[in-house]
């Protein structure tokens, strides 16, 4: 049983040993300190919330954009540690570099470019995971005008979630200083909403199987643990305030299919709030992971 | 047809998006066909067998939640093209920028569904595939959790669980059991394969919680 020939010949053009990984399920527990994640466009720019209960809320593209960001600051676009969407890039001229390393004939002055088989497509999609970082991990959609297929990546990242309530506060703050010339005020006023403190959780999944296929490696995922750890540091700003991860915890499978369910595995971790009175600090709260009787085949370790 | 299986699958959220309103994501009321289709090809599918959907039970009370998010736009003008390979960068966090797009998903919250389905063969079988063997290693892999990729709900940031049901055990009780009858009216059965790529769609209703998925050549479904 070989599931890489699953679907069809695309990986017949690849005859290297790629080092390979096996599935990985991990969870990350983060903290703010009176500051906003993640601002929800809907409602002003307040800390995203769970209407219903009241739990705060950061996005799956938003932890995936610090990742990102952190791949590109410290590996500095270098040789396959491109970023594919970054914060000031042209998706399609991206595109026009993989068709430029593959065809002799001058491709800048075509308006719209299609593969012109399975073959090429398979190979201009294997040259965008090959240089870029993010769409080896995440995958991406490229079928845009200039058209590279579509990639789905090994990594999964979903909502994060807080594990109590969050209040949100907005505070007033003012500017002794006027924006437009000649207006008769001589400060203004703003706005800032913060959460005085709360601690997040965010499960994500590591296919070992579309690993495979990006050529996602150990190398990679390292740099994924690395990227998911430091993703906070070098993220500061006014609005965010002080946000730390504060525990990666990685179950890796000794096999590619996995060796448990991963809702299992995620079910042995859990926080708790040990004190009576609003928690402010990461020591209000207990984090337990329950390393007895791992299933088979599956190793916990904690960074 | 002795090799159907039962798969409970449940999660926090889901987005089946309905196709007329994609560009802000709207979800349908329940799982489509072909979304329960995609979960099990996740944990089991070679181009030897065809998953067919039988039934969509549905366990947890039809309830939504909305997000929106900043998402990229994707495709973008030759002139914007033109400027940026003159060195020029086009900005992608841009409040202006044409590059960004809020877009608003509508999604399902709190979802728990057991999927019934059996599988065919196909002509790509070979001769070492048999049903018992595909049913063997589907049966298997969903009953110690393994998977060929996560299977998701509609949407990858919303991760499925999912439990085997063994022949003999008790299905999870719906909260829709006592309900007669639920239109959901047409909702896409799934999109079929040929020459061209065709979407199908058939009339949703569901009874005492459970829906029942037409076939292909079922005259319910159409184009």
């Amino acid at each position: 049983m070989t599931d890489i020939q699953v679907e069809g010949q695309e990986r017949q053009t690849e005859d290297s040993p790629i080092p390979t990984i096996n599935r990985h399920e991990f969870t990350i527990f983060f903290d703010v300190t009176n500051g906003n994640p993640n601002g929800d466009p809907d409602m002003g720019n307040m800390p995203r919330i769970d209407p219903e209960t009241g739990h705060g809320i950061v996005t799956d593209v938003c932890l995936k954009r610090k990742v990102r960001n952190y791949v590109e600051l410290t590996r500095e676009q270098g040789e396959g540690h491109r970023i594919y969407v970054t914060e000031g890039a042209v998706l399609n001229e991206q595109h026009r570099k993989a068709y430029r390393s593959l065809r002799e004939e001058d491709v800048d002055k075509l308006k719209e470019l299609k593969p012109k088989d399975r073959a090429e497509a398979a190979l201009l999609t294997h040259w965008m995971c090959d240089n870029f970082y993010d769409v080896r991990a995440f995958g991406a959609v490229m079928t845009t005008k200039v058209n590279c297929g579509q990639v789905r990546g090994p990594i999964q990242f979903t909502f994060a979630r807080s594990i109590d309530p969050i209040f949100s506060q907005e505070t007033t703050i003012t500017r002794q200083a006027v924006t437009q010339e000649g207006a008769e005020k001589e400060r203004e006023m703003g706005r800032k909403h913060i959460v005085p403190y709360a601690l997040y959780r965010m499960d994500g999944y590591v296919s070992g199987h579309l690993a495979e296929k990006t050529h996602f490696g150990p190398e990679d995922l390292e740099l994924l643990w690395e990227s998911v750890i430091n993703m906070f540091e070098h993220d500061r700003s006014a609005s965010r305030g002080q946000m730390a991860l504060r525990k990666l915890i990685v179950f890796e499978h000794a096999s590619k299919l996995g060796n448990a369910p991963a809702h299992r595995l995620f079910e042995r971790i859990s926080a708790r709030k040990i004190v009576d009175a609003p928690a402010r600090t990461y020591a209000d709260y207990e984090i337990i992971v329950n390393g007895d009787q791992l299933p088979q085949g599956v190793t916990l370790s904690e960074r | 047809m002795g090799y159907g299986i039962k798969l409970h699958v449940w999660g926090d959220r889901a987005c089946f998006t309905r196709p007329e309103m994609k560009a802000e994501r709207v979800s349908y009321d329940v799982m489509t066909p072909s979304a329960a289709r995609g979960i099990l090809e996740a944990i089991h599918w070679k181009p030897a067998i065809r998953w067919v959907i039988d039934r969509i039970h549905v366990l947890n009370e039809i309830s939504f939640d909305s997000v929106r998010r900043n998402e990229v736009e994707g495709k973008i003008s030759a002139a914007q093209v033109k400027s940026a390979m003159n060195g020029r960068h086009v900005a992608l966090n841009q409040a202006s920028s044409e590059e960004r797009q809020q877009r608003m998903t509508v999604m399902l919250r709190d979802v728990a569904y057991v999927i019934e389905a059996h599988f065919e063969m196909t002509d790509s079988a070979g001769a070492t595939d048999n049903p018992e063997k595909h049913y063997s290693i589907f049966s298997r892999r969903a009953r110690i959790g393994q998977y060929y990729h996560q299977p998701y709900f509609g949407c990858r940031e919303f991760p499925v669980n999912f439990e085997l049901i063994e022949e003999n055990d008790v299905l999870p009780s719906s909260v829709y059991r006592d309900a007669v009858e639920r239109d959901l009216q047409w909702m896409l059965w799934d999109l079929e394969y040929g020459s061209e790529i065709s979407p199908k769609f058939f009339r949703a209703v569901m009874r005492e919680g459970v829906i029942e998925v037409p076939d292909l050549h079922n005259r319910e479904v159409r184009s």
